[in-house]
């Protein structure tokens, strides 16, 4: 009954506090959209001069998106005026590529174009004289019936396991920032609000009651998870629906996942609530105990990382959350696949409680 | 008249600072008791102790035959602190609501309760306002009411009219006379000469110490003089 008390005490304050609410179920949907738009941007086709070379080679860069221009010089000037991306110059046998590098990836992914075009070209250029190198010897030796078959440069034939070639960069990272936004506003918005209860007093005066101090945790955890609940199913619905970001596995998995990273969140936010004494301290967190859980919840892969930094991702939440979601949304995996990381979540979660009803007893020892 | 608080012994410091020295109290239902003393001489901290908020670091603490602390005696305690302690994106009425369900009311009694709690401290016609919209006193007779709502058998005010006009004050301290004629315990702590006057029983604390307790017109006695404002300043070692 206390611990309903406190629930309905809590959706009075929420729903009357527009700005929170507006924090928790708007602003996750704004920086996705943005982050969708920003990642899912077509990278803009790079310009490449060419000296000297070959009709076949400028056709299949041309292919490849490249817009090509027969250019005189390789220079700095030319680069610059011109606007490229890079020169490719052949001298006899030698090629040489200059890169303006004003953006590594973009030069990277250009650089490995157009080695893959040269290859091409040489494999086009030696199954021609493949074939008719045999056509010669036909016609050299009449009468004896060989067949060749036209002799083909190989082609790879690719196949995703997940995704498709069309995947990019923001269909597997959009599961993990789905997963902490949910963390990162639940987080705020409880830890904020339980400070506030110490330093103005009511959570002294709340104790002076004969609630049980697990209580108030119980009723924190349930009074910020329903609108963590909320929250949830708006994000994934709105990732997913609008953003098209792609969902292979169960909608309701997504939720589940993201319910038990709310909930750590929620403990977690409470818990270090206790440890500052105003909002901006509150904020302080933020740098040190919530943006370093997006490190480690999978956008760079954990099995490049060192040693130690392994044992670190292993002691972050998000780092469970994200592959979780990862799982599920980008992979497809069912329950079965996730009841590893989601025990983990569990356990982060009963640990932070535990401390959280500990922690009351600064205020009243029983 | 029982024993309801019953302080023995009781010492308390924060780090190496001693703030109560040695208190031994007694307090009897049926009886308002005043705490008087200097700003920083430990009421508030002695008061908190008897709540249960905070633990004495030496002597223990007695209400109603039970230790301090005790969940259950919580039910029977009204508490109202020296700062208000009240929910400002709240209604006052919501914030009423809100402590009369932590004292498990049923809700027919709930809403006799916050009519009265309201009525006694004249709050009715602003219940429904937002306590952010409150002015300060106003605030201070809600903490009054929320102290007053499971009517508990012992009342501990820490400096209840602080903020409140005269008229209200006097009809507060009807209400307190009342109460106490229930056989109710109340516990004040006031720096108003004029209230510690209408108590039964005083105790002057300074640095800590009790250092005089009796019935205002026996602290006059002992001091041989007239007003209890006089007595304040001599306990106080002002010469006059
Ligand atoms: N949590 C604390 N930590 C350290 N010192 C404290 C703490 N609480 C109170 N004190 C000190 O204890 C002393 C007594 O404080 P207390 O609040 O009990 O005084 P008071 O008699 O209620 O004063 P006032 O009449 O101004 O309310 C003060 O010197 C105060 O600084
Ligand atoms: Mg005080």
């Amino acid at each position: 009954m206390s611990i309903l008390a406190l629930v309905k005490r809590i959706f009075h304050q929420m729903l009357r506090d527009k700005r929170a609410l507006a924090l928790m179920m708007v602003a996750p949907l704004l920086i996705l959209t943005l982050l969708n738009y920003l990642l899912a941007g077509n990278t803009v086709d790079s310009r490449l001069g060419v000296i000297n070379a070959d009709d076949m080679l400028v056709e299949i860069l041309k292919d490849t998106d490249i817009t090509v221009l027969k250019v005189v010089e390789n220079t700095k000037d030319i680069l610059l005026d011109k606007d490229l991306d890079g020169i490719l110059e052949f001298t006899g046998e030698e090629i040489s590529l200059t890169l303006t590098n004003d953006q590594p990836t973009a030069a990277k992914a250009l650089k490995i174009k157009v080695q893959q075009a040269i290859a091409a070209q040489k494999a086009k250029e030696q199954a021609v004289n493949l074939s008719s190198f045999m056509e010669n010897i036909q016609s050299k030796l009449p009468g004896v019936p060989i067949k060749m078959e036209q002799v083909k440069a190989p082609e790879i034939n690719t196949s995703y396991i997940y995704g498709n070639k069309d995947t990019i960069f923001f269909d597997q990272l959009s599961p993990i920032l789905v997963g902490f936004f949910v963390f990162f506003f639940v987080f705020l918005i409880s830890g904020i609000a339980l400070l506030r209860e110490r330093t103005t007093g009511t959570l002294e005066r709340l104790l002076a009651t004969p609630i049980l101090r697990r209580d108030i945790v119980f009723g924190y955890l349930l009074g910020y998870g329903l609108f963590a609940v909320v929250q949830t199913i708006i994000v994934v619905t709105y990732a997913v629906k609008v953003l098209d970001i792609t969902l292979v596995g169960s909608f309701w998995n997504v939720v589940i996942i993201n319910l038990t990273l709310a909930l750590v969140a929620l403990s977690l936010g409470i818990l270090l609530s206790a440890f500052a004494n105003s909002e901006f301290q509150m904020m302080q967190f933020i740098p040190i105990a919530i943006i370093p859980q997006v490190f480690f919840a999978g956008i760079f892969p954990f099995e490049s990382m060192a040693g130690w930094m392994q044992v670190l991702a292993k002691c972050m939440p998000m780092y469970y959350g994200g592959s979780a979601l990862v799982e599920v949304m980008y992979k497809g995996s069912g329950l079965g696949a996730i009841t590893d990381e989601l025990l983990v979540l569990l356990g982060f979660a009963l640990v932070f409680i535990v401390l959280n009803v500990v922690a009351l007893k600064k205020y009243r020892k029983i | 008249m029982v024993s309801t608080i019953v302080i023995n012994d009781v010492s308390k410091s924060f780090g190496k600072k001693l703030v109560l020295n040695q208190i031994n109290l007694t307090v009897e239902s049926g009886e308002i008791f005043g705490l008087i003393g200097p700003s920083g001489s430990g009421k508030t901290t002695l008061v908190k102790i008897i709540v249960g908020m905070d633990s004495p670091s030496l002597g223990d603490v007695q209400v109603l035959n039970s230790a301090v602390p005790n969940l259950k005696l919580l039910q029977r305690i009204g508490y109202m602190a020296q700062a208000d302690a009240l929910y400002s994106d709240l209604t006052g009425e919501e914030n009423l609501a809100f402590f009369a369900s932590l004292f498990k009311l049923k809700k027919d009694v709930q809403k006799e309760r916050i009519a009265y709690a309201a009525d006694l401290v004249n709050l009715k016609a602003d219940l429904k306002k937002k306590v952010q919209n409150y002015s300060g006193g106003m605030k201070r007779r809600l903490s009054l009411a929320l102290a007053l709502i499971q009517d508990p058998e012992i009342l501990i005010l820490d400096e209840p009219t602080v903020g409140i006009d005269p008229e209200l004050r006097r009809s507060i301290w009807n209400e307190l006379y009342r109460l106490k004629n229930e056989g109710k315990t109340i516990l004040v702590t006031t720096h108003v000469m004029d209230e510690a006057e209408k108590c039964d029983r005083l105790a002057m604390v300074r640095d800590g110490e009790i250092i005089t307790s009796g019935s205002p017109a026996e602290l006059k006695n002992q001091y041989g003089i007239t007003s209890l404002e006089e007595v304040f300043l001599m306990a106080g070692g002002k010469q006059l």
